[in-house]
Formats: structure tokens, C-alpha cells, sequence
């Protein structure tokens, strides 16, 4: 029973083997030529769950062209594609690639280490003196050669917004979405465009930088508002410099704000504050959001949740409960779903299965990974589904894609196939079957 | 990262990573003199299992946890398993529960769980798991920090924990003593102790101590100062351990001497005095003589080793690796010498040593023979579904090409830790005469849509997803606003 299926393992060795040598290429090719080339490809005969009006497509081809989605057909319709290599799906499920929440991918190496973290700005500066920096944004900071890009992309992750942390200011700086391709170049690069947003943090978790009540926060923003919208000098007890008060005024018409905010009262209070300064809320965290469901859902506010926060981890959060993202989404309010994790995004599918077990319809629970986000981020146009026109990416499952015995066999981004190799994959074949030394 | 993250990370680098109380590990072999205000061993388990219906819980898919796997019925009989088997028979006025398309596991062990030391809500007057004082700090019990009201037992039961480990935090060499507990609903820690459970010694290698106590100028601050701590904490012990055996010694030819000189002919000598109790060498010592099981957070392949050679050096047992992400790279040396390792399914990269995490890690670990692979949670969070994370390493085990199948997986969390825990003659298996833990699934529970069902704790139904809850809310919880809220 716990033996090794040998003749697995030499079929695997011997796979080791051929895939070694294609690494090595790959590798060298990659070196000299970052402008990857995608193939054209046909899906062939996979349940397309296209997150779109089509649904669910349970015999479906998808073509891809030149890195983008090019058809989307019932394979009763016999999709012809000259040209293109086939990859036979055999039933498997397909779907967009999937969303990897808020994250420091890219930013973060490892986390105990600071030298190889870089998401949070703290000038340690006395709150007395302190300057807000809204112009901080992470973007220059990601790294697309991470070891953690190959990690989360081989569980069928494509994408993710990278998020500051809050240093010593509520306001913790911008943050970008960015494709997970791995692709060296700028950081601009990766970022997907209209996509950014600003990070506030409110409640507990920031009384400290608001001098010990949650009450100063509205006081200091409310003071960084009538700075950037002021055309007068700045004096020497502004909040903001000159770079700071222009990122303001840019979010206080329409920019998307994303709000750290767990408690029911506290969201309520972001709904106001974002109604009175032109602002584009998104709630992140929102242990308490079902209970304000309908106050979210009137103000278009969507909420980012952890599904499985059902403890009172903090005062804030008291009224956590497991169904939170189910009744979010029975009132009306777009839900996305985001671990908080960087090394273990990947468990953002766990978080949907979950959202599912505890009442969340299936089709919902996914489109809070794929779509959902995408619309939030502004992206919906080019990604989170599978659609004609909208960039390929997209992974094929061993299984049912929110079930944690399934994993990726395959993801494309932007129609380029990735070999499914990591670190982690270096380290399993490596020991597998070794004797320790 | 998020600011709950964040959180969780500043305190897991500093967190961790029905018999007779015959041998009450409460009781050190020195404290046999002080005056007994009760008949009860100061510290011992109050728990006593309520009287419960016989049940027979009948045409599940049973997994037994000790590797075997049928279609049948589970009897109990006065809080115990009777029998496991096709067609048992319901005595008289059993409850019978119809458990068709359903899935019947041992209660769920979990062997590393820091709730009720570091419970929820994480508030400063609660955070009570690091006594970070002192690098060596044997003389202190994670017991004596349990905050019985911890929410996190009432969602840890939702997910099938029926038994739970509770170590002190990994910010010290030798951290104190852990305290195994049965998921009950208690007042006092003594009410959910488990009877008869040895105590554990929680030590801790790498990062943690050395950052800890490093910063203040103060050693350990490097992997060399680390192993120095331990080794003068257990030559220390040794010599403690020596002291009170001469005092016995002593002791008993004085005694003797006094049986035969009854005439009192000869001169009065004054006895023996005993040495002075000192209460970390006292654990120590506990541990010398293997009545406390070393429990150790560890989580690179070469620091084990070197463990084990100073376990070697000193003569006691280590009993497992706990956290030990890289414990595949030296799993033949971990099965050959008999000790356990308790790991996540996927945590990696939080600090260097968790640099080499794999999500093979456990499968890789339970492929030798005499393998003894756990899973653990080390989490309020990880505790309430240790099923779905069995399920990914299960799941990575197979896709690496190992032959896996749930009933071989399921002792991960529970003959495995039984083991681990010494506590496998009384649970962790479906076997008649083991105490009736038992969890009912909705379905098979590898997967992320299973939910617990049903929970017994000695033969009583505990949780009841059906009818919730089961088991009242904890003190903290009642009368908070909504925290129920209208469906």
C-alpha cells in the first residue's frame, strides 16, 4: 500500500530526464530573448467554465491566437485552426487563470528577511511629524524573476494586485494589478493597465498611526483632502508634499480606494466618507460586510474577503462567520476573494471551495477568482474570463478547480504555455526516493 | 500581505513555528511530599465523560485510522467503541443514526495547537504562550496560560478536533510544558485535561530563539548558541537527576537502618536532606526518565539531525519534529529512528528555514516503513479543516507517483498523533474498547465541500451540524452583538 508505483516513478524519472534538457533550453532561450513567443492553440473537448453570459460550455474547444482568445465554441461546432498544435483536454475542466488575491508577489521573497521585502513603506517618523505618501506606489519594487511566480502560477494563478502594507500611515501607497509571466523587464511591464488603486487602512489595525483613535483617521484624511484640493502654498504642518496632493486629487475623482476595514460600523462609515469625496470604495477584509449587506450593495462598494475569517480575531471583527461571502452575494454586492498570503496564494481556490461548502452557489465562488476581480481592478474588458477577444490565460484542472485534491495540469498567460516547473518542483525531484546523507 | 497576516506571522515566529492519572505527569518524582489537601493530584484532570445512549452508527464508509477502510457500522456502547463491522446489531434503546453515503472517521488529533495560549481575540492581556524571559524555561506549563473561553475550540470541534495538543510558543530553546486536552466545553483547563495524558516538553530549534534573544544582546543569538542551551540545560538535568538519586539512595539506607535498629540502640542520625527542588531541572529531569515527551519545533532537515545526536548525548527520546518542513530530505533517518514529524500541507517561505517547504513534504515523509507522518495546524485557523489539508498532501503525494489512498492518509491526523501523543491505546482508532471520538462526515472528508457532520467526544454528541449548536458558545461569545446574526 505505501509502496511507490515503480513503474511510474522510472516513467517520471525518464520524464525528469527529457523535461531537464528542455529546461535547459528554455532557460538559455529565455536569456536572450524575453519577447516570448506564443504558439497558436487549440483547446480541444474541455468544460469551458467561460465566467461569462455563455456559462458553461460542457464539450468546448478554445483557440488562441496570438496570445489572445480568439473563438469559444461548442465542439459540436468542429473549430478549425490551421496551424495551430492541439492540446486534447479530454473532458477537464478549463478555466480562466485565476486571481491571487492581494499580495506581496514579487515584493516579498521572504517574509522574515526585510531585506528581500519591500511592500511597505515606514519612514518610523513621530506621528507629530509625520507626512503622508500617497505617491508611494510598490510597482518598481516586483520582481518578476521571485521564485514564489513559478510557486503560484503552477496552482493556476495569473495574476494578482500587488498591495503596500501600511508602514506608519493609514494611507499605505498604490498598488498595481500585474500579470504573473514571469517576463524580465521593467516593472511597468507586468502592470495591467487601469488597474491601479490606492490603499487606506482603517481600524484597529491603524488607530496607531491616527494617534490611538480610529475617530483621527477621518480627522487626518479629511485634512490630506482639503490639502491636495487646495491650490495654496503648502505650510509646514501639511500632511502631503507637492508630488502627494497631485495622487490625491487624482483619486478624489473617481480613483479607486481600497479600504482595509473589518467592522460593521467602520464600513458604513467608509461608504460615507467615499460618497462625500468622489471616491471609488472597495472594501478589503469586511468580516463584519454581511451585516451592512444592503448599504454595500446600494453604494456599488464590492468587498474583498478572506472566506474563512470566522473568528473574532479582533474586536473588529466579532461577527465573523463563515457564509459571510454567501450573503454578501444574496444582497447584491460583487464579492472577490484574497488570502492575504504571497507564498500560499494559491489556497485562494481553497477559500472558493469553502465559500461554496458554506452556501455560496458554485458559479459565484468561482467568478469571486476570476471575474469578479477583474472587474473590481478594472481589467474585466481583457481578463477574468473566457471570452473572444480577452486574453489567454487560462488553466486546464486535473479536476473539479475548487477542490483541493485537483491541481493545474496546464496554464497559458497570454497564450505562452508554462512548463509547471518551481523550486518546489526542483526540491521534489531532487529528494524524491533519496537516502538523507 | 494583509495586517491579519502580518499579525499572524509576528506571532508564529515567536509561536512556533478514561485512565487513572497513574503516573500524573504533574508530579514531578520530587514533589512526593507535600501535604495532599485533596485526594486528587494537584493539577490533575477533572474530565470526566458524561454518561451517553448507546449509538450505532450504521452503513458509513469507515475509516478506521489505523489504515483499513470499510463499508459497516460503528457501535458505542457506555462512551466506548463495542464494534466496527457490517450489520451490527443495535442494543435496545440505542440511538441509531443513519449515516448512508456518509463517511465515519476517529475524532480529529491535532498535535500542535496553540489555542486557549494564544487565543482569539488576540488581545494584549491573552497572549499568554511565550514566556520570553529566559531562553530555557522548562519550569512553566502552557496549561497554567489556557483561556478556556477561546472561541477557537468551538470552530476547531465544527471541524472534527476532538483532541488537541496545546504547546508554548517557540520563542525559547525549551519553551515549557504542553498539555494534551480533550475539545470539551469547560470552565477550567483541569475539566478539558485529557486523564492520563503525559505531558510534553516543548523545545524549539533555529530561527526563533536566536532572533529573540539575540536582539537583546543576550545568547542564544546564533545556531552554535542554540545547541549550547540545550546541551547545559540536560547536563545541568543529569546532575540534578544524579543529586536526587543519591538522595533516594541515601534516604532508603536510612530507612532501613531505623526498620532494624528498632531498640533505638544505636546513635540518632538526622535523615538525609533532600536537595533543593529547582523547577526546570525538575521537567528536565521528567524528561531524562522519558515521563515527558519532547515535542520540538524544528524545521530544517540538518538541524534535526543534529537534534538527534544531542538527544543521542544526553539520552533522551524526541519524540517528534514538529513544523519540520524539510523533514522529506531526511526522511529515512526520521523513520529509522522512530520519531514522528508533524508538518503543514503547504506553508513555505515565511522565513529562511521554512525556505525549502514542498507540498510533497508529508507524502515523502510517510513512504518508508516505520514511518510515523502528521498533520498539524499551529493555527486557529488551519485547526478548523485539518481534513482539507490532508486532502492536498494526500492529493500531491499521489500526482508525485505515491500510492496514497484516504484510509492510509487519515492516520496523519490520528493514530499518527495517538502515537505521537502516547495517547493511542485510549483514541485515534475505531477499534473496540478506544474511547467512542468519532467524527461523521457529510461525505468523503478529502475534500474542500466536506463538512463535519457529526462530533462524539466519549460516545456524546458534541457538535451536531443539524441542530447548532451542539455545544454551548463560549463565556466571551454570549451576549455579543450578531455574532449569530438572522438567517
Amino acid at each position: 500500500m505505501r509502496t511507490y508505483a515503480s513503474r511510474k516513478m522510472l516513467l517520471s524519472a525518464l520524464a525528469l530526464l527529457v523535461a531537464t534538457a528542455a529546461w535547459g533550453q528554455d532557460s538559455a532561450h529565455r536569456a536572450s530573448d524575453d519577447a516570448v513567443k506564443t504558439a497558436d492553440v487549440l483547446i480541444r473537448g474541455a468544460k469551458v467554465y467561460t465566467v461569462s453570459g455563455r456559462g458553461t460550455l460542457e464539450q468546448g474547444d478554445v483557440l488562441v491566437r496570438g496570445g489572445k482568445i480568439a473563438a469559444v465554441a461548442a465542439s459540436t461546432e468542429n473549430l478549425q485552426a490551421p496551424g495551430a498544435s492541439v492540446v486534447e483536454a479530454k473532458g477537464r475542466a478549463l478555466t480562466p487563470g485565476i486571481f491571487a488575491g492581494l499580495s506581496h508577489i514579487g515584493l516579498e521573497e521572504i517574509s522574515a528577511e526585510s531585506s528581500t521585502v519591500d511592500a511597505t513603506l515606514d519612514f518610523k517618523a513621530p506621528a507629530w511629524d509625520q507626512k503622508w505618501r500617497p505617491e508611494f506606489d510598490v510597482t518598481p519594487a516586483f520582481n518578476p524573476r521571485s521564485t514564489l511566480i513559478p510557486v503560484v502560477r503552477n496552482e493556476g494563478l495569473t495574476w494578482t494586485v500587488l498591495e503596500p502594507a501600511s508602514g506608519d500611515s493609514i494611507i499605505a501607497g498604490q498598488g498595481v494589478a500585474v500579470t504573473l509571466d514571469g517576463t524580465l523587464g521593467v516593472a511597468s511591464r507586468a502592470a495591467l493597465e487601469g488597474s491601479r488603486s490606492l490603499f487606506v487602512q482603517l481600524g484597529s489595525a491603524a488607530e496607531s498611526h491616527s494617534g490611538g483613535s480610529r475617530a483621527a483617521a477621518y480627522m487626518l484624511l479629511d485634512q490630506a483632502i482639503g490639502e491636495a484640493r487646495s491650490q495654496g502654498a503648502i505650510g509646514q504642518d501639511a500632511l502631503l508634499h507637492p508630488a502627494g496632493r497631485a495622487v490625491l486629487a487624482r483619486y478624489l475623482s473617481g480613483g479607486r480606494v481600497v479600504f482595509a476595514v473589518e467592522r460593521a460600523a467602520d464600513i458604513l462609515e467608509v461608504i460615507a466618507f467615499a460618497e462625500r469625496n468622489h471616491i471609488k470604495a472597495v472594501v478589503s477584509g469586511g468580516s463584519e460586510a454581511w451585516l451592512v449587506a444592503p448599504a454595500l450593495a446600494r453604494a456599488h462598494v464590492p468587498v474583498i474577503l478572506n472566506v474563512l475569517q470566522d473568528l473574532p480575531t479582533d474586536l473588529d471583527r466579532l461577527s465573523s462567520r463563515l457564509d459571510n461571502a454567501a450573503r454578501l452575494q444574496r444582497a447584491g454586492v460583487m464579492i472577490a476573494f484574497s488570502t492575504g498570503e504571497s507564498h500560499k496564494a494559491g489556497t485562494v481556490r481553497q477559500l472558493a471551495g469553502n465559500a461554496a461548502a458554506h452556501g455560496l452557489a458554485w458559479d459565484a465562488a468561482l467568478a469571486a477568482i476570476t471575474a469578479n476581480p477583474a472587474d473590481i481592478f478594472g481589467l474585466g474588458a481583457t481578463r477574468g474570463r473566457i471570452e473572444k477577444g480577452q486574453a489567454a490565460d487560462l488553466v486546464l484542472w486535473s479536476g473539479d478547480p475548487l477542490e483541493v485534491t485537483s491541481a493545474a495540469d496546464q496554464v497559458w498567460i497570454d497564450g505562452r504555455a508554462f512548463d509547471m516547473r518551481s523550486r518546489q518542483t526542483e526540491l521534489l525531484h531532487r529528494y524524491r526516493g533519496a537516502k538523507a546523507r | 500581505m494583509s495586517k491579519r497576516s502580518v499579525a499572524f506571522i509576528s506571532v508564529l515566529l515567536t509561536s512556533c513555528a478514561a485512565l487513572p492519572p497513574a503516573k500524573e505527569s504533574a508530579t514531578s518524582p520530587h514533589s512526593a511530599q507535600p501535604t495532599p489537601t485533596s485526594a486528587r493530584a494537584p493539577y490533575s484532570s477533572t474530565y470526566e465523560a458524561r454518561p451517553s445512549p448507546a449509538t450505532l452508527i450504521r452503513g458509513g464508509t469507515i475509516l478506521t485510522g489505523s489504515g483499513n477502510r470499510l463499508d459497516g457500522d460503528v457501535l458505542i456502547v457506555n462512551g466506548h467503541i463495542e464494534a466496527v463491522g457490517p450489520n451490527l446489531h443495535a442494543p435496545e434503546g440505542a440511538r441509531v443514526i443513519d449515516a448512508k453515503g456518509r463517511w465515519v472517521t476517529p475524532g480529529i488529533i491535532d498535535i500542535h495547537s496553540h489555542l486557549g495560549v494564544y487565543p482569539s481575540p488576540q488581545l494584549k492581556a491573552l497572549s499568554d504562550g511565550n514566556e520570553l524571559t529566559s531562553p530555557v524555561t522548562p519550569n512553566v506549563w502552557a496549561e497554567h496560560s489556557i483561556w478556556p473561553q477561546d472561541p477557537g475550540f468551538e470552530t476547531a470541534l465544527e471541524g472534527g478536533v476532538t483532541t488537541l495538543e496545546i504547546l508554548p510558543g517557540s520563542g525559547n530553546l525549551i519553551g515549557g510544558r504542553s498539555v494534551v486536552v480533550k475539545n470539551v466545553h469547560a470552565t477550567t483547563y483541569q475539566a478539558m485535561k485529557f486523564p492520563g495524558a503525559a505531558q510534553g516538553l516543548k523545545m524549539a530549534c533555529g530561527e526563533n530563539p536566536k532572533r529573540v534573544y539575540g536582539s537583546k544582546g543576550q545568547a542564544p543569538s546564533t545556531l552554535m548558541g542554540d545547541v549550547a542551551g540545550y546541551r547545559q540545560a540536560f547536563a545541568d538535568a543529569q546532575d540534578y537527576k544524579r543529586q536526587w538519586e543519591k538522595y533516594e539512595r541515601e534516604l532508603a539506607e536510612y530507612q532501613k537502618k531505623n526498620a532494624n535498629d528498632k531498640e533505638g540502640s544505636g546513635e540518632k542520625k538526622p535523615p538525609p536532606s533532600p536537595p533543593k527542588r529547582d523547577l526546570k531541572l525538575d521537567t528536565l529531569a521528567d524528561v531524562l526518565k522519558g515521563d515527558i515527551r519532547v515535542q520540538m519545533h524544528c524545521y530544517r532537515a540538518d538541524e534535526m539531525a543534529t537534534m538527534l545526536d544531542v538527544a543521542d548525548e544526553f539520552g533522551f527520546k524526541i519524540v517528534a519534529f514538529h513544523h519540520a518542513v524539510e523533514a522529506y530530505k531526511v526522511a529515512d533517518l526520521l523513520a529509522q529512528k522512530n520519531v514522528c514529524a508533524a508538518m503543514w500541507a503547504d506553508w513555505w517561505g515565511f522565513k529562511l528555514e521554512a525556505y525549502d517547504g514542498i507540498q510533497e513534504n508529508i507524502a515523502l515523509v510517510d513512504a518508508p516503513a516505520n514511518s510515523c507522518a502528521m498533520l498539524h495546524s499551529d493555527s486557529e485557523d488551519g485547526i478548523q479543516r485539518l481534513n482539507q489539508e490532508a486532502a492536498k498532501a494526500m492529493s500531491r503525494g499521489v500526482r508525485a507517483g505515491l500510492d496514497i489512498p484516504p484510509e492510509r492518509a487519515i492516520r496523519w491526523l490520528t493514530l499518527n498523533p495517538a502515537k505521537a501523543l502516547g495517547i493511542d491505546k485510549q483514541t485515534g482508532v475505531l477499534d473496540a474498547g478506544k474511547n467512542a471520538d468519532v467524527v461523521i462526515w457529510n461525505h468523503n472528508p478529502f475534500s474542500v465541500y466536506a463538512l463535519a457532520d457529526e462530533v462524539y467526544i466519549d460516545g456524546n454528541l458534541m457538535f451536531d451540524r443539524a441542530h447548532p449548536p451542539a455545544r454551548p458558545p463560549s463565556d466571551f461569545m454570549l451576549g455579543q452583538p450578531d455574532t449569530e446574526g438572522t438567517p
